[in-house]
């Protein structure tokens, strides 16, 4: 096999680079005399110091100049509907149906605004409060909030109900300790510490997951709680987490499980019966509503009604025939994030879980699995391709695996394979979170919309790629070839000096000069 | 302009089954070795930028290296007679940084960059093509071509470094049939994505925010109170933490804010170490997971007893436990008692608020 695939390139300028002084993509008519005659002044309401003295420069371009640049654009992108994304694994990649994308474009979602009265929007708090019970009714707990705009805020969330929970009972100064696994995502860790904890972290043991002789180290009267994924990042199952939650338990803390990705477990396992008190969903991973290139999104937070009172306010309630939301929390944690959660991402999820119902949700999972287990059976069949962990104790629905072996044969590494996909059509190939335990990682996730032959042709390049490097090397490390872009200097991600994440950061580095 | 030094003998044992090449030339030669540090260094001048120019030693110590790429030398020093001893690699490598080379590459093992490291510490950048039986020290690229396309980023690029642990098998633990790796120095190495770590050479000075971390944390916990600070750059961390002129690749006692003992010997420590006793703070030196027994043998088991022994705190950035690939930390102090008490899951430090629960075995 070698590689068809070949994308536009085009020598695009800069947006502001195209057009002439002039240029226009449509000239509104001016108001007619009695309009204007009574219409204000619109600059009136800006105080004159805010005003500015000369015009923005924006582009001047005409619409079809203006079409085809975005057109080119998009042409030299790698988008979900043109190239299958599995690659990306522990982002859950799936199809999101093209009929949910009508839902949220009705003007009934689309024009709606956070600020309006609850009686003027009934309908999407009953779509807000039905999801809820849904996700109730899938995780096993009892109480939702979807205000978090990510999965991490939705981490931070919980660590601060733990946080409120151990101090209303006046052991909040004590408990300051929680503990979670170098497998789990880095947001376990990196949440409860933003949210004032203490990390103690467990590796993974002799079969990938971590040992139950460590967290009984790591427990005190100090722990506060664990917050854990589980399959952890590497696909494996923790098959002793009914133990790790008993523990946790018995020495005063309380159990998060991480289900940002529940895909290997929806409608099979839920977080209640594992033992835990509280949970988070990512809608925009599991429950098929677009990433939207990193937002936004919903990290949709579950607890025990026990926790209930600490939840974010407002929450959604029913009361009688109508849906109102409930400020009055004086226990609360406060607010994440303002209002009640992304209108458009809780419709999409909603339309998901109505379309498929509890059979069909459950039917995800195993078709996930299952189409995971076949990309695993293809993958042993790359040259240098190998699982870290005993083989014996299989991954549920991602697997992480290492090129570590033809890594010291050709000098070609994961990310080498992964820049050299592109030449195929293929998004990149998920390497591993941090830290980099597994020596050249590659993490994909075959879920459940891609088809036997989406997973052969996916296996089919990678072996190509890896066959390719043993018997000429440099001919991957030179490519990809085809595609709209070959090699960046990634010097500059690795150089705080140069990242420049705000304007303010911009402006502290002498970059800009006002304007 | 760059200096480069080829150690011929650079990787003759691994072929032939010997743990290094150092003082082991002739028996290598004999099992049927063949030099091959001057190929790996071609491949890293054939990858520099044609335009700068290069200034190396005579001979198989870099100048045939340098024709065989296709390339002249704008300086030859004076690399010895040939002998390759660890000598001429220090005194090729003083020469060349006399004359003004701004980075030094050296073909070589592990072996080599302790030389190196002895010739210029962290006076002059340098950069290790790898080419040795050995290469466990954070101070190499990971494939001679890399090494020469890092090298020539450098030189025209923003030439940031960074320091590098040189780790070499400790010499004084050999008699004993304890081999073990021990730190001997830093080198300062070209910064450069993804191109000096690898899964065998720790470097956890990639991980700043980590290491500084933990010093700040270990400072606190550490307070007025004794401590011995074992080698490492993340102990040493501590150290500057503290204000303390610490040694890196010693072992050091402070009290009271102060430093007492500087590059101790056990029996230094033993006469120091009163009824109070003492936290002792080690970190794993090299990608093996050595905490004790290796590099810090003056942190004996008779000084961890007067220290107490329950009071070892191993620090270790996360980069550095993920090179270990969740293999357990060791200690083998030489006495089996000791030994036995300090197995089992510790807490290590691994960052301000972040601890790690790991096996020592």
């Amino acid at each position: 096999m070698s590689p068809q695939f070949q994308q536009a390139r085009w020598s695009e300028p800069l947006l502001s680079e195209l057009g002439t002084p002039g240029e226009r993509g449509y000239v509104p008519t001016a108001p007619e005399a009695e309009i204007a005659a009574h219409a204000p002044d619109p600059l009136a309401a800006i105080p004159p110091a805010f005003r500015r003295s000369t015009p923005p420069r924006l582009p001047q371009v005409a619409q079809p100049q203006l079409l085809r640049h975005f057109y080119r654009l998009s042409q030299e992108t790698l988008g979900n509907d043109v190239a299958v994304d599995f690659g990306l694994g522990t982002c859950t990649m799936k199809y999101s149906p093209k009929v949910n994308e009508h839902l949220v474009r009705m003007p009934e979602v689309q024009d709606l605004h956070p600020a309006q009265h609850e009686d003027t929007v009934q309908g999407i708090l009953e779509v807000l409060w039905r999801l809820e019970q849904m996700l109730c009714a899938i995780s096993g707990l009892d109480r939702f909030t979807l205000q978090p705009p990510s999965g991490s805020a939705a981490v931070y969330t919980n660590a601060s109900i733990v946080r409120a929970y151990h101090a209303s009972r006046g052991e909040g100064e004590q408990r300051d300790e929680i503990i979670s696994s170098v497998f789990s995502h880095p947001c376990d860790q990196s949440g409860p510490w933003s949210a004032g904890f203490k990390v103690v972290e467990l590796y993974p043991g002799p079969n990938g997951y971590p040992e139950l002789d460590a967290l009984k180290a790591a427990l005190s009267n100090r722990t506060a709680g664990i917050v854990i994924t589980n399959p952890e990042d590497t696909g494996i199952y923790n098959p002793h987490i009914a133990e790790f939650t008993r523990l946790v338990h018995e020495a005063g803390g309380l159990c998060v499980y991480d289900q940002a990705n529940a895909n290997g477990i929806l409608g099979i396992a839920r977080a209640r019966e594992a033992g835990f008190d509280l949970c988070h969903f990512n809608m925009h991973k599991t429950f098929s509503s677009p990433h939207n290139g990193m937002g936004p999104a919903m990290g949709a937070s579950g607890v025990k009604e026990e926790l209930a009172r600490f939840l974010p306010a407002p929450v959604v309630e029913k009361r009688g025939d109508r849906f109102e939301l409930d400020w009055n929390r004086p226990e609360s944690i406060g607010k994440i994030r303002s209002f009640v959660g992304n209108a458009q991402i809780a419709v999409r999820s909603y339309a998901w879980i109505l379309a498929l119902g509890p059979d069909g949700i459950r039917e995800v999972a195993e078709t996930a699995v299952l189409n995971a287990n076949y990309l695993a059976t293809r993958l042993r069949e790359v040259p240098g391709m190998s699982q870290p962990f005993p083989t014996s104790n299989t991954p549920i629905e991602q697997f992480r695996w290492s090129l570590e072996a033809l890594r010291e044969e050709t000098g070609v590494g994961s990310a080498d394979i992964s820049r050299n996909l592109a030449d195929y059509g293929f998004q990149p190939v998920f390497g591993s979170h941090h830290p980099f335990i597994v020596p050249e990682p590659l993490t994909p996730e075959a879920s459940e919309s891609f088809s036997k032959e989406d997973i052969d042709a996916w296996a089919d390049a990678m072996i190509d790629i890896a066959k390719r490097a043993q018997a000429d090397a440099d001919d991957v490390l030179e490519g990809p070839y085809r595609n709209a872009c070959r090699r960046i200097d990634a010097a500059a991600l690795d150089d705080p000096e140069r990242w420049v994440p705000t304007s303010r950061v911009e402006r502290a580095k002498g970059a800009v000069t006002g304007d | 302009m760059i200096g480069l030094v080829v150690n011929p003998v650079a990787g003759l044992g691994g072929a032939v089954g010997l743990k290094g090449t150092d003082g082991m030339v002739d028996e290598a030669l004999a099992r049927g070795a063949v030099p091959r540090a001057g190929e790996r260094a071609v491949l890293a001048v054939r990858a520099l930028p044609p335009e700068v120019p290069l200034a190396t030693a005579g001979g198989a110590m870099g100048a045939d290296a340098v024709r065989a790429a296709g390339r002249e030398p704008a300086l030859v020093v004076d690399g010895g007679d040939g002998a390759t001893t660890a000598d001429d690699t220090r005194r090729a490598v003083a020469a060349l940084a006399e004359a003004g080379c701004e980075l030094i590459l050296f073909a070589g093992g592990d072996g080599t960059a302790r030389d190196v490291c002895a010739a210029i510490g962290d006076r002059v950048p340098a950069l290790g093509v790898p080419a040795g039986v050995k290469i466990q020290s954070a101070a190499f690229a990971e494939s001679p071509r890399r090494a020469g396309e890092l090298a020539g980023a450098w030189l025209t690029g923003r030439r940031r470094e960074r320091a590098a642990e040189v780790v070499d098998l400790d010499e004084d633990a050999v008699p004993a049939g304890r081999v073990g790796p021990r730190l001997y120095g830093t080198l300062r190495v070209p910064l450069g994505p993804g191109l000096v770590a690898s899964a065998k050479s720790p470097s956890n000075d990639e991980d700043p925010a980590a290491v500084n971390g933990i010093a700040a944390r270990m400072a606190e916990r550490i307070g007025d109170g004794t401590a011995i600070l074992g080698p490492g750059t993340t102990v040493a961390a501590v150290g500057r933490e503290m204000g303390l002129d610490t040694t890196l690749v010693g072992v050091d006692l402070v009290r009271g804010g102060a430093l007492v003992l500087r590059d101790a010997a056990e029996r230094d420590l033993l006469e120091a170490l009163d009824g109070d006793g003492a936290t002792t703070v080690v970190t794993p030196i090299g990608g093996q997971g050595f905490v004790l027994g290796r590099g810090n043998q003056q942190i004996s088991p008779a000084v961890l007893r007067a220290a107490g022994i329950g009071r070892l705190t191993v620090v270790a950035t996360p980069a550095k436990l993920a090179v270990l690939g969740a293999r357990p930390l060791i200690v083998d102090t030489g006495d089996e008692a000791t030994d036995a008490e300090l197995r089992g899951w510790h807490r290590l430090v691994t960052g301000y608020d972040e601890e790690t629960i790991y096996r020592v075995e």
